[in-house]
């Protein structure tokens, strides 16, 4: 029974477990939930790995960062799981993190070759709305049109800051006549994506910021086949999701058992179905049959982590003043 | 002998000097217009309130800094004597002991001091449930149980028709004169001070005066108590 | 200075509100401490200070001067399931936030019961997303705080003084002037000053309901130095900022609140003669309905939208609902220790103002702060994970803590000035005085804080997402993560199962409060 951890915590988890190594990876919340990949893939490593998987939610990729930042050189955590590239820059400089030395083909649109961040799962951002209603077909469309968006706010969710990514990555410097177009559509904005999420299934707005495979979501899990992604002539921008190896783990070898286990085929067969995102390598069973019915972008999008991280501020600044008004 | 040597009583700014004594075993009428210091004046000799200057003595022990409850007191106030959350017994047996664990002896104590006020079948019940002449023999109830040899009385009667008035009076004055308690009653009436009093201290204009005999001070008051009382007295 | 004598002493009180005061600065200290590089003030935060201020302004005026009206109504008004309906009108303030907003908007909404009444007979929808969804928000939230405080105030007014405002023929407006204005002086400002703290962080309503970043908090901003910019420094100031304000606020409204007391007589049922034409009788009536319609639409929205997997859910809630249960105990526990000293302390007087503006620091502190703060002061002694319930529970009182004061120190001076003496004569000073006396007097008010302590533990997500590990999940942290793992019904249902448990634990205390308590 895995509650009997939280009665090891407080009888002080060494004494127990003393003679089994305990890899500790530091993840968001939604990943460890009971409806995250977290319990699955908890029992998949210990099966291979003769160890404790311990895996510890912190809200989000955001939060993640900041709490490794926080805990700095002295972390618990040999590995950070869930960061995305748009925060890759800033956790790069933090100098915390060791090369993880996997060699594998990614099944990823874009090309992936760095040495320390390695990529578990992927997918593209994209408004969702009900099947049926014809939808945009890019945003100077959408921001001509009548049709009503929810979106996150870029400064505390991760989707809200794709979003900023996503304009800037399609229309450069004329991003923010993009956004002063879109500011009559947007109804509000949220501070994360459940909120913007609920606010939509309400009936609050006729599209949402969220991902390409959200539709999969409603097919697979509810048989609900209402909801549709549209798909944007410009290009959709990526969401890469990534692991690092914390460069002061007690247990390198471990740590490093764990990132070749993810891009193995027991952990990517885990993701679309808890995560709701792609594999970075599609599992030899193939993807779940609700995947297949999802829109393809002709483009995709993802500015180079550096790029991204000195046009973050720069971004920002356009969006609120566009949307201030 | 109760002893108030130059004393001067601050309530939040309002001021009250007196400089007398009491011998032991009277009871004394505290009189005077309304707002002119009586109240002041035994919540400062029951400790509430602090003095200025002065000192305040018991039997020629200093009292001047004791605790209310350090003090060989018992005082009724003019309403709130008793806790509403307490029956009768219980609130009398505050008297004997604040946690209220009582020994065997103090039981009986009780029981005596309910009978002397004829409230035996009522000790169960709640103030709410009692009228305001049992009320009133609760609160005497325990401060005859506290025997401390100074009873205060700040109108505690106030309330109670000319009857029944009378007859706690009537009901103190015995029980004083079995106990041999020193007594101070605030009054507005004067003739509460003539059925109960031997002496009378007028309180007037922040001053207290030193007590005068009953019959006398009635029969020629000084100007100040003259206006007070009327011109027909 | 010599004092008149006391029964109790304030020291404890002062020692709570210095623990208080200390947690709250040393959790910003650390932040601080922890700081790399640090940014100022910049011009844009002038107008985030500015959105901040206008809102919980206007929040914390319209909460009070519609409680104003409703408490009068509820205070003179005798109708069956009155009591329910006191209780049920709590709810929106123990509510997980997005489970309010959510139920708010199935009226309000842009596809809410309101536009399809309106659409329906061909006015145009109502936009519920600017400044006034802000407020609005902020009001359903408050509303039945206020209420229940002024409520309170109003029932402790001697029935003896509405005797006498019958006998004097007082018209409404003397009765008004007399009776009722000298009330609410007494209670508005301290009103006034928790919920001005409370809507002062507000970050995921205001930003929600005011549709878009106009709408920017100081809580918000925060949140963007902490993990936009992971500017520590920037975080700790925006966060010291909020508590100036709140302290300025507290200081400014607490000054002018008169500490009258109410002479009193015995305690009898509260029965007034004033209202009985039927214009008074329509007035109160309407302020009820009207009241009870705003705030338990939303409710019913939240209770139809979780009924249909509330039995699928149930189950898996279990062990989150103990964990739930056990953060609220423990936090209520914790705020009744704080709470009764320094409501004690408060009601002597001494440094009153200081006390309760120490109180109210919780509210007004940024929870991700305290929480960042207390992560970085614990983990160098213990694993903060493993102190997730007690660190959680302590915050959530120290949050539930302006409240508790508000319902505790008008009953704590009342007790002290009408019992004090006789105490104090019987020698019943310190322990007894506490355990006989003064408990026992203010249970119906400790019922009440503690309920509603327990109730507001029970729905805040509080400061345990960052300190959770995946088997320790509270109900609020169990239906966020089933929101995010896009199972909004489920959601749903966790989150009636929530509003079940908070209204029970609610009702239970305040019930066992004002259970055999004589007035």
């Amino acid at each position: 029974m895995k509650y009997s951890v939280f009665a090891a915590g407080i009888l002080s988890a060494t004494a127990i477990m003393a003679d089994t190594p305990e890899l500790t990876v530091y993840t968001y919340d939604s990943f460890v939930s009971d409806w995250g990949p977290g319990p699955q893939v908890e029992q998949a490593f210990e099966e291979i790995c003769a160890c404790d998987l311990k895996l510890v939610g912190v809200e989000d990729g955001a939060a993640l960062l900041a709490r490794i930042r926080l805990e700095g050189a002295h972390t618990d955590a040999d590995i950070m799981l869930g960061i995305d590239t748009n925060l890759m820059s800033a956790a790069r400089e933090t100098g915390l993190f060791a090369p993880h030395n996997v060699t594998t083909e990614f099944d990823l649109p874009v090309a992936w070759e760095d040495p320390v961040f390695l990529p578990y799962d992927w997918g593209y951002f994209a408004f969702v709305h009900n099947a049926g209603e014809d939808a945009p077909a890019n945003f100077r469309a959408l921001a001509a049109s009548d049709k009503t968006i929810l979106i996150e706010d870029p400064r505390s969710s991760t989707p809200g800051l794709g979003l900023l990514m996503w304009v800037k990555a399609a229309y450069g410097d004329e991003a923010p006549a993009i956004w002063e177009g879109l500011s009559d559509n947007i109804v509000t904005v949220t501070k994360g994506w459940s909120e913007a999420y609920g606010l939509f299934l309400e009936g609050e707005a006729d599209m949402v910021l969220s991902y390409t495979t959200s539709p999969a979501y409603h097919l697979i899990a509810e048989s609900d086949a209402s909801k549709a992604a549209a798909a944007f002539d410009e290009g959709h921008y990526m969401q890469v999701e990534l692991a690092a190896k914390l460069a002061a783990t007690d247990q390198p070898e471990l740590a490093g058992q764990f990132l070749e286990f993810i891009v193995s085929d027991a952990f990517q067969s885990i993701i679309p179905t808890t995560n709701w995102m792609y594999p970075v390598r599609v599992p030899k069973a193939g993807l779940p049959a609700g995947f297949n019915g999802l829109i393809q972008p002709e483009k995709s999008l993802l500015l180079p982590a550096d790029e991204a991280a000195a046009l973050k501020n720069k971004a920002l600044d356009e969006w609120l003043t566009a949307l201030s008004r | 002998m109760l002893k108030l040597e130059n004393c001067l009583i601050d309530n939040d700014g309002f001021h009250l000097s007196a400089d007398f004594s009491i011998n032991s075993g009277r009871r004394v009428a505290v009189i005077g217009p309304s707002g002119g210091g009586k109240t002041t004046l035994l919540e400062a000799i029951a400790g509430f309130l602090p003095l200025l200057e002065g000192r305040m003595s018991w039997q020629d022990k200093d009292i001047t800094n004791a605790p209310p409850d350090r003090r060989p007191i018992a005082m009724l106030f003019q309403e709130d004597n008793l806790f509403p959350h307490l029956n009768a017994w219980q609130n009398i047996a505050l008297g004997l002991d604040p946690n209220l664990r009582l020994t065997k002896p103090q039981h009986e104590t009780i029981a005596n001091a309910l009978n002397r006020v004829g409230l035996t079948e009522y000790q169960a019940r709640k103030p709410a449930a009692l009228s305001g002449g049992q009320r009133a023999r609760v609160a005497l109830a325990r401060a005859l149980v506290r025997d401390r040899a100074l009873l205060l009385l700040d109108e505690p009667f106030a309330a109670l028709g000319p009857a029944l008035r009378a007859e706690m009076l009537d009901l103190v004055k015995a029980l004083c004169d079995e106990t041999g308690a020193t007594v101070l009653l605030v009054s507005h009436d004067p003739s509460d001070a003539s059925r109960i009093a031997q002496d009378v201290i007028f309180v007037d204009a922040g001053r207290a005066y030193p007590p005068a005999e009953t019959g006398q001070i009635f029969a020629h008051p000084p100007a100040a108590l003259r206006a007070y009382l009327g011109a027909d007295k | 200075m010599v004092n008149r004598a006391q029964p109790v002493k304030s020291g404890s009180g002062i020692i709570a509100a210095a623990l208080v005061a200390a947690l709250i600065f040393a959790t910003l200290a650390a932040v601080f401490m922890r700081a790399e590089h640090g940014t100022g003030f910049t011009r844009a935060d002038y107008s985030v200070l500015r959105f901040t201020l206008v809102q919980a302004t206007l929040s914390a005026v319209i909460s009070v001067a519609l409680a104003v009206p409703v408490a009068r109504a509820l205070a003179r008004r005798r109708f069956f399931g009155r009591g329910i309906l006191i209780t049920v009108m709590g709810a929106p303030f123990i509510l997980p936030v997005i489970v309010a907003v959510l139920g708010l908007l199935a009226v309000f909404g842009r596809a809410g019961w309101l536009n399809q009444i309106t659409g329906f007979i061909g006015l145009p929808p109502v936009q519920i997303y600017g400044l006034h969804g802000v407020v609005l928000a902020h009001v359903f939230f408050n509303l039945p705080l206020a209420t229940r405080l002024i409520l309170q105030a109003w029932q402790e007014i001697p029935a003896e003084r509405f005797r006498l405002a019958a006998q004097l023929g007082f018209g409404p407006r003397a009765m008004f002037r007399q009776i009722e204005y000298p009330l609410l002086r007494r209670v508005v400002p301290g009103a006034l000053a928790v919920i001005f703290a409370l809507c002062l962080s507000s970050f995921a309503v205001a930003l929600t309901l005011g549709g878009g970043p106009r709408a920017t908090t100081i809580e918000l901003a925060i949140y963007q130095a902490f993990r936009f910019d992971f500017d520590l420094a920037r975080a700790a100031l925006l966060s010291l900022t909020q508590l100036g304000l709140t302290i300025l606020a507290a200081l400014m409204v607490l000054q002018s609140a008169g500490a009258t007391a109410f002479d009193s007589g015995p305690g009898r049922a509260v029965r007034r003669w004033d209202g009985k034409n039927l214009t008074a009788k329509l007035f109160d009536m309407a302020c009820i309905a009207l009241a009870a319609v705003f705030l338990m639409l939303p409710l019913a929205a939240v209770i139809l939208a979780g009924l249909r997997t509330l039995p699928d859910v149930a189950g898996l809630m279990l062990w989150p609902v103990l964990i739930s249960l056990s953060i609220a105990l423990i936090s209520t526990a914790i705020l009744l220790l704080l709470a009764l000293p320094m409501a004690v302390a408060t009601a002597l007087g001494r440094g009153a103002g200081l006390l309760e503006t120490a109180g109210l620091l919780g509210l007004a502190a940024s929870p991700l702060v305290i929480g960042t703060g207390l992560f970085i002061l614990i983990r160098p002694i213990a694993n903060p994970t493993a102190l997730a319930l007690p660190v959680t529970a302590l915050v959530n009182a120290v949050m539930a803590l302006p409240f508790a004061l508000r319902i505790l120190i008008p009953r704590a001076r009342e007790v002290i000035r009408r019992h004090g003496r006789l105490a104090l004569s019987l020698g019943m000073a310190g322990g007894p005085f506490i355990r006989r006396i003064l408990l026992p007097r203010m249970r119906p008010q400790i019922g009440f804080a503690a309920g509603l302590s327990a109730a507001l533990s029970m729905g805040d997500l509080g400061v345990i997402a960052l300190f959770a590990d995946p088997d320790f999940a509270t109900l609020p942290l169990q239906i966020y993560r089933l929101m995010g793992a896009y199972r909004m019904a489920d959601a749903a249902g966790a989150a009636l199962m929530l509003l079940f448990l908070s209204l029970t634990i609610f009702w239970l205390f305040d019930r066992g409060g004002r259970w055999h308590a004589e007035a």
